[in-house]
């Protein structure tokens, strides 16, 4: 059984299909990097995984445990809980401007630990939790490489800065799966590279990831699996060297040669 | 009249502004946010009903409907009129909650929907995303245009005098026309000038340490 399951997912938004059924698995430490033009419906994808989108048709699981099924109806909390299972890494990187970067990540994790926590807490174990986020913290900033960024505003970093703590905010959560939406689209060129270093150096830890991109280098030379996705079906999957090197269906070659062309 | 005797008894007249400034802007600035929840809920009706109401609100003079607080019940249902300064109050107060909301609800319509998404993502609840991330973003945002109505209140406070509420205004035109002394009515500028301009003062400070961060 694979670790993550997709079946049939279809979504639309008023006349528009933008997902026509897309099935596809994959096993746990897997990174999976999914390419295609705009509109072919790759984001829709990942926010209907990430329950920012209902799909309409459609079911997912997580090591055989149904998260989402599309004949259901889940309450807020249902689909609090369960979109849990998902960390996503925006294309803009939506930190809040408010908080540190330290907050950023902080945030989140003690509201769910500590404020939705079911039981009471005492203040000591309170407390005990928060030395724990905090803790968790200072070790995600250092894996991202910004612990001398702990405490400056998002409008104080760079994009690249801004994306690696947006990066490390997800990662508090401690999701099973990490997604990504096109994670450097919003960066100057130059400011590529060390985002992508911190996902390929997540690779190394073992996570599983879904990465949106329209970079073919990372795609070819980081992801274990690509999807090509065209019109809201997928097209084309495989390694990244059935892929790459030996497409099939005719919209990949052609994708391809757009994407690769030499200027 | 000497010009202390005047000071005196505008001094009284403006301490019944003060009053009313300051219960109709902390009355209406919570009843403004919940106007604002009405005006945005996904809820058709409630929307609508809302809607209407601002409408008819800011669309009417706010003279109007200080006159329409206090004599209306009384020619509608036969009720006891309420005390003076309390129909101008509440007229004040649902005057100005509904302008409030409309900046409330620009305030929270301006911030990326970005914001929203992270933190569901995040698994935040919907008042904790609205509490921990919007709050004080609007906040921050809004304090220009709130800066606004906030001075405008100052001096529409004049209006309670249509129903003979003796505020600064009022007290001045008493004197004016008991003692044939034209004077005390330029007067009263001076009193709003020098507390709008303490509220300038506050209103700067504010936006300045909200300034600490961009976006």
């Amino acid at each position: 059984m694979a670790f993550l399951d997709v079946k049939n997912i279809e979504k639309s938004f008023g006349k528009t299909d933008v997902l026509k059924g897309i099935t596809f698995s994959m096993e746990k430490g897997e990174v999976l990097a999914i390419i295609g033009s705009s509109g072919s419906g790759k984001t829709t994808l990942l926010r209907c995984i990430n329950f920012l989108e209902t799909a309409d048709k459609g079911s997912f699981t997580i090591n055989g445990e149904t998260i989402f099924d599309a004949q259901q109806s889940y309450s807020d909390k249902e689909k609090r809980e369960k979109r849990l299972h998902f960390g996503l890494v925006f294309q803009q990187f939506n930190l809040f401007p408010q908080y540190t970067a330290f907050r950023n990540i902080t945030l989140a994790p003690g509201l769910m630990r500590i404020k939705n926590s079911d039981k009471k807490l005492s203040a000591k174990e309170k407390s005990a939790i928060q030395d724990e986020i905090n803790n968790e913290a200072l070790q995600l900033l250092k894996s991202v490489g910004l612990t001398e960024k702990k405490d400056f505003y998002p409008c104080e970093l760079s994009g690249g800065q801004q994306q690696r703590v947006a990066i490390a905010r997800a990662l508090a959560m401690k999701p099973d799966i990490l997604c990504f939406d096109e994670p450097t689209s919003a960066l100057d060129p130059e400011l590529t590279g060390e985002v992508l270093r911190v996902i390929r150096e997540l690779k190394g830890d073992d996570r599983t990831m879904i990465v949106v991109t329209h970079e073919m280098n990372f795609a070819k030379n980081v992801a274990d699996k690509v999807i090509f996705m065209a019109d809201g079906v997928i097209e084309e999957y495989g390694t990244p060297a059935e892929v790459f090197e030996n497409p099939k269906s005719e919209k990949t070659k052609a994708f391809l040669a757009k994407s690769l062309e030499k200027i | 009249m000497s010009f202390w005797e005047v000071t005196v008894q505008l001094a009284d007249g403006f301490g019944v502004t003060l009053l009313l400034f300051g219960i109709t802007l902390v009355c209406a600035l919570p009843l403004g946010l919940i106007i604002t929840l009405g005006s945005m809920s996904k809820f058709k009706p409630l929307r609508w009903l809302v809607k209407t109401f601002v409408w008819i609100i800011r669309g009417t003079p706010l003279m109007l409907q200080v006159i329409l607080v206090f004599y209306g019940p009384g020619l509608l249902f036969d009720w006891p009129a309420l005390p003076r300064m309390t129909a101008v109050i509440v007229a004040f107060i649902i005057n100005y909650s509904c302008y409030f909301s409309e900046i409330y609800r620009a305030g929270i319509e301006s911030i990326p929907k970005g914001q929203g998404e992270a933190g569901q993502v995040l698994g935040m609840t919907k008042a904790q995303i609205f509490f921990k991330i919007y709050l004080f973003q609007v906040i921050k945002r809004i304090v220009p245009p709130m800066g606004n109505e906030i001075i405008t209140l100052v001096k529409d406070t004049s209006l309670a005098r249509v129903i003979a509420v003796t505020e600064v205004l009022k007290a001045a035109q008493d004197i004016v026309g008991l003692k044939s002394i034209i004077w005390p009515i330029f007067y009263v500028g001076a009193f709003y000038l020098l507390f709008s301009g303490i509220l300038t003062l506050l209103l700067n400070y504010a936006e300045k340490k909200l300034n600490y961060y961009n976006g």
